[in-house]
């Protein structure tokens, strides 16, 4: 199984961002995301400065892929997709159907990645037929949703024709609204938003008021309050899941790129001391965290 | 404008058409509906109740099968199509990819519409769904400022259908997993959100409480309107302060647009509320039948009255409403 590391979901200056990726060359992962996938106003790499740092990246070994828009709502932000599949470079994650369709106008391979409504074979085996490669289902899905449909894809004779990337670690993406959080907090307008989401590398916690995680605000985006980490569900994923996706919201997250790799060898579970959720992938609440996964030696 | 409203039992149906509504959508008794509640929708005979009372009247139907198909249990999601073509819906509104094809392939002459759970929001994702299935029409999702449905409007040539009042989702709809992370069900899932059995009230020294699964969504001192715990408009603590993070509980009300919505093109104005009671309807298929005939009476004069402003407000979720994404100070 490989470890991928997912496109960064919060908003970093440019030195820090580039100065984190060469940090993660040096990790056991085979493929890195780039690009902006949340909110189009954060600009601290242009679409050029990805290319360059995407072949980088590529030079030092590492397959690239440029993640885009979640939520496209202008013809501008349309615009920058078609710019990215003239230029054909780098394969895009499309997480969302309009940029399925302009990849697959362009006759380009993609990745579809979590934001994108796939929950059973009939519409993945269409996605497949539009150019899809890998694919990362949504977030909420369950391990036996996610197995029932691995299995159902073996029948058919099709699951080799796309990896399945599971997201296993970091803040999940639960929603994205016209609306931005962030900016809200702060009691701004978005359109004077003055990119103050660049003060928060990690988002900003949203606590009941008797102070538990609710959600993790970042822009237009709302994640969860609790960091997802399947580190311990490893073992179960060996022999269908092709990889996993880590999702950094700090540099040392780096490091459980190299724990995930080593928990496929490893016999005991991983000890974990802060509170995490695993609900999701346990058919629970995705805010619960079942701390003795199936079949794990304690 | 066609006026387009909601039902989710015989009664409301029946005050829609009696009040002037154009079409009628519905949703069947099961997961299949994005308003999957219980006691709510139809039974069988309520069902063929209401197209009889809908084609009396000529009135139109649209059946909302607006969930996504669970792996293994396609059966069920092609079912409801099969149902609603058999009752003779005027129109399927469909948001799964997989059931769009499944309708596409077997009934080649139904009218379908993209579900707002679709969450096309820019003209690609249309073109995508127009090219795979030949969907006639898109419900815009209500993250779009009216400009942005304008600048949709001139580059599709969909019809367009839009929320003009209701309850406002201010997430992208079909791409939000705030209710399943709390308590395990969703829209895309099982087609409800932050589901009613999941809620608790709890009186705590003069304040009232409310849970969503046990988590705690807002707290309400005396004299406080509470409502009920939608997890967006709960008040949570982001950097020691208490507000509501997400959004105030209001409904969007967009009678001030109807020039705006007239002008672009739009095929369809949506009323939200399947859930709510046939009091409901009525008032708002009332006000809004009366907003629209004064439009198209008259306009340039066209101007909104007092009257349905006040009317709404009393229909409104904590009494409020708003333009939501339409009007970009809102976002």
């Amino acid at each position: 199984m490989h470890i991928h590391l997912g496109p960064m979901l919060f908003f970093w200056p440019k030195a820090e961002l580039e100065s984190f990726y060469r940090q993660a060359l040096s990790q056991p992962c085979q493929r890195i995301y780039l690009g902006e996938t949340v909110c189009p106003k954060r600009r601290e790499f242009k679409s050029g400065d990805w290319l360059a740092l995407g072949r980088e990246l590529q030079r030092a070994g590492k397959e690239v892929v440029y993640s885009t828009l979640a939520l496209i709502q202008s013809p501008a932000e349309l615009q920058a997709i078609k710019k990215l599949c003239d230029n054909g470079e780098l394969t895009i994650e499309a997480n969302d159907l309009g940029a399925v369709q302009l990849a697959h106008e362009h006759g380009l391979p993609f990745v579809a990645g979590p934001a994108l409504n796939v929950y059973n074979l009939d519409t993945l085996s269409l996605l497949l037929n539009k150019g899809m490669t890998t694919w990362v289902p949504p977030v909420e899905l369950s391990r036996d949703w996610l197995l029932s449909i691995h299995r159902a894809a073996e029948a058919d004779g099709i699951r080799g024709r796309f990896k399945l990337e599971v997201f296993g670690y970091g803040y999940l993406p639960l929603a994205y609204s016209a609306r931005c959080f962030t900016a809200r907090a702060e009691n701004r307008l978005k359109d004077d938003c003055e990119l103050v989401c660049i003060n928060d590398p990690c988002g900003r916690q949203a606590l009941t008021r008797e102070g538990q995680a609710a959600f993790n605000l970042n822009g237009i985006q709302t994640q969860s309050g609790y960091c997802y980490n399947l580190i311990n569900e490893v073992p179960t994923m060996s022999d269908w899941v092709d990889a996993v996706r880590i999702s950094a919201h700090s540099r040392e997250c780096l490091q459980w790129i190299g724990r995930f790799e080593q928990q496929q060898r490893r016999q005991e579970r991983y000890p974990l001391n802060s509170r995490y959720c695993n609900g999701y992938w346990n058919q629970l609440p995705g805010m619960e965290w079942l701390p003795s996964p199936a079949n794990m030696a304690q | 404008m066609e006026l387009l409203c909601p039902a989710g039992s015989l009664p409301a149906l029946k005050a829609a058409v009696d009040q002037g509504a154009d079409a009628v959508y519905i949703g069947f008794k099961d997961q299949t509906n994005a308003r999957h509640f219980s006691g709510l929708n139809f039974s069988e005979r309520d069902l063929r109740d209401g197209v009889d009372y809908l084609r009396r009247h000529k009135r139109k139907l649209h059946v909302a099968i607006n969930t996504f198909a669970h792996q293994g249990k396609e059966r069920i999601w092609q079912g409801a199509v099969d149902q609603a073509v058999a009752l003779g819906a005027d129109a399927l509104i469909i948001a799964d990819p997989a059931v769009l094809a499944y309708a596409a392939r077997q009934y080649p002459a139904a009218e379908l519409h993209l579900s707002v759970q679709a969450s096309a929001t820019n003209v690609a994702a249309i073109r995508f769904f127009q090219q795979n299935y030949g969907v006639k029409r898109v419900v815009l999702p209500r993250v779009l400022s009216i400009q942005q449905v304008r600048q949709i409007a001139r580059e599709t040539d969909a019809e367009l259908e839009v929320f003009a009042f209701g309850s406002l989702c201010i997430m992208a709809e079909g791409r939000c997993y705030l209710s399943s992370y709390l308590t395990g069900e969703s829209p895309n899932t099982v087609g409800a959100c932050s589901p009613a059995r999941y809620v608790r009230w709890e009186e705590k020294e003069e304040q009232l409480e409310s849970r969503l699964n046990g988590v705690l969504i807002d707290r309400f001192g005396p004299g406080e309107q509470a409502g009920y715990p939608t997890l967006c408009k709960g008040r949570f603590a982001v950097d020691g302060k208490q507000y509501h993070t997400l959004e105030e509980p209001t409904s969007l009300n967009t009678l001030s647009l109807i020039p705006s919505l007239a002008r672009l093109g739009i095929k369809s104005v949506k009323i939200e509320g399947r859930q709510r009671s046939p009091a409901y309807t009525t008032q708002v298929t009332r006000v809004w039948r009366q907003a629209l005939d004064s439009y198209l009476a008259n306009p340039d004069g066209y101007t909104v009255k007092a009257a349905w402003h006040e009317q709404l407000a009393t229909l409104s979720e904590g009494s409020q409403t708003t333009l939501g994404a339409y009007h970009r100070k809102w976002q």
